[in-house]
């Protein structure tokens, strides 16, 4: 593996540099964005490898507990802050993070204790990187169902309480929003899974062929990790969807979005 | 037949009875409470029609629970109306479909909100009719909120006017 020196970082980061000086120019704004995301990339793995570097060097269990915990707590605020018609109170927070929760932590602990086998199985080399791949995509695929699926019951209210005022419940009266929102949160693990190999290298096994792996190790922990996203992205969709769903109708199946307030 | 201004809370009156939105006050059907039942089942039988109707499927028998082709008929349809396209149904069109499919499930009290707002006089005619003519077969029960005094007088039995967050009723004779 060859080392990366700060001054190849360096020239990498006057391409961004660049980057930024010319979409500046001509469209406002953006230039500062990208300088921002940039400094912010570069901060944020900075102190996430001191991180792991420290934990790696104490591998308790409380401390990947801990760190597994703040995960979770920043992809929910995520998932609450991309969804632009939120539930009021602690549903907003709470539905996203339950259902990231129930499904990226039971599938990373599934991964590590039956299918990778780590001693410990909370072996922080392994529990914190699928960790953070699972709640990265989970948290993608449970923003966008969530948001889809607020924002169209907004919409399309009329016709759901038509279908109530014709005796539907309101399993069936939302049902077809229900089926867009799953299937908007699952598009990209399913487009990344069919893709995969072909038309674009995962990141994963690219970072591994990268550091020197031989490439048919690294092809298999990625379809492991790619099998793993998508169950975790899928569970975690249809249990954010699913709770939602509830949430929007009272015991008397009447339609609530008294219960959505506008971001 | 209810009357009252516009934005009086003659349509919130009839969905807080149809059971749509959270209410004050206990609905009653022949002695059984509204909560006593299902929702749904509440809904099937106190059928609310609103002013706007809307549809969420491509063809217009896909919205009957029940096919109910003489209906239709009554209301001066042909019997190949259920394989109709919805998009290239005129807006009177949807609005006597929509009464329709509310009365092929056979409710105990229809709430009816301007009904015949968008249709021409031989359609106001054959709507009326057929209320009429349903009430009387099922011994079933209307609301019907009306703007038009001509048609109170022709069908009216009680009239109710809502003014000021007030349900007054009037004289049926004088609309």
């Amino acid at each position: 593996m060859i080392h990366l020196s700060n001054l190849d970082l360096a020239i990498a980061a006057l391409l961004v540099l660049a980057l930024a000086f010319f979409a500046g120019r001509h469209h406002g704004p953006l230039g500062r964005q990208i300088l921002i995301a940039g400094i912010r990339t570069t901060v944020q793995l900075l102190l996430i490898g001191l991180v792991l570097k420290a934990l790696f060097a104490d591998a308790r269990l409380i401390w990947v507990l801990l760190m597994a915990l703040v995960m979770l707590v920043v992809a929910g605020y995520e998932v609450r802050a991309r969804q632009h018609r939120r539930f009021t109170g602690a549903w907003g927070y709470g539905i996203g993070s339950l259902s990231m929760f129930m499904s990226s932590f039971t599938v990373t602990f599934f991964a590590l204790w039956v299918v990778i086998g780590t001693d410990p199985w909370y072996q922080p080399q392994y529990a914190i990187p699928l960790l953070g791949m699972l709640l990265g995509n989970t948290m993608t695929g449970v923003s966008v169902a969530m948001d889809r699926l607020n924002q169209s019951a907004w919409e399309q209210r009329e016709r759901i309480e038509a279908r109530l005022m014709l005796g539907h419940s309101a399993r069936e009266a939302i049902s077809h929003l229900r089926q867009q929102a799953v299937r908007s949160g699952l598009i990209p693990i399913i487009n990344a899974m069919t893709a995969a190999g072909i038309v674009s290298l995962p990141g994963m096994m690219t970072g591994q062929i990268l550091a020197g792996a031989p490439p048919v190790e690294a092809v298999k922990y990625q379809i492991l990790v790619m099998f793993l996203i998508a169950v975790g992205t899928g569970l975690g969709t249809l249990g954010a969807v699913a709770i939602s769903c509830r949430r929007l109708f009272d015991e008397r199946q009447r339609l609530r979005l008294d219960r959505l307030r506008e971001a | 037949m209810i009357s009252g201004g516009s934005g009086a809370g003659k349509t919130l009156l009839l969905r807080a009875i149809a059971d749509l939105d959270p209410h004050q006050g206990e609905l009653r059907l022949e002695d059984v409470p509204s909560h006593n039942m299902p929702a749904t089942r509440w809904r099937a039988q106190v059928c609310y029609v609103s002013s706007e109707s809307q549809w969420w499927s491509d063809r217009v028998a896909e919205h009957f629970a029940t096919a109910a082709p003489e209906l239709c008929q009554s209301l001066g349809f042909p019997p190949d109306v259920l394989e109709w396209a919805v998009r290239r149904l005129s807006s009177g069109e949807r609005q006597r479909l929509a009464l329709a499919r509310a009365l092929a499930l056979r409710p105990r009290v229809l709430l009816l909100d301007e009904p015949t707002a968008n249709l021409d006089p031989d359609n106001t005619a054959r709507v009326e009719r057929l209320v009429c003519e349903y009430c009387k077969k099922e011994n079933a029960a209307v609301l019907w909120v009306s703007h038009d005094p001509e048609q109170r007088r022709r069908l009216a039995q009680r009239h109710w006017v809502i003014e000021a967050g007030r349900v007054r009723e009037e004289n049926p004779a004088t609309p």
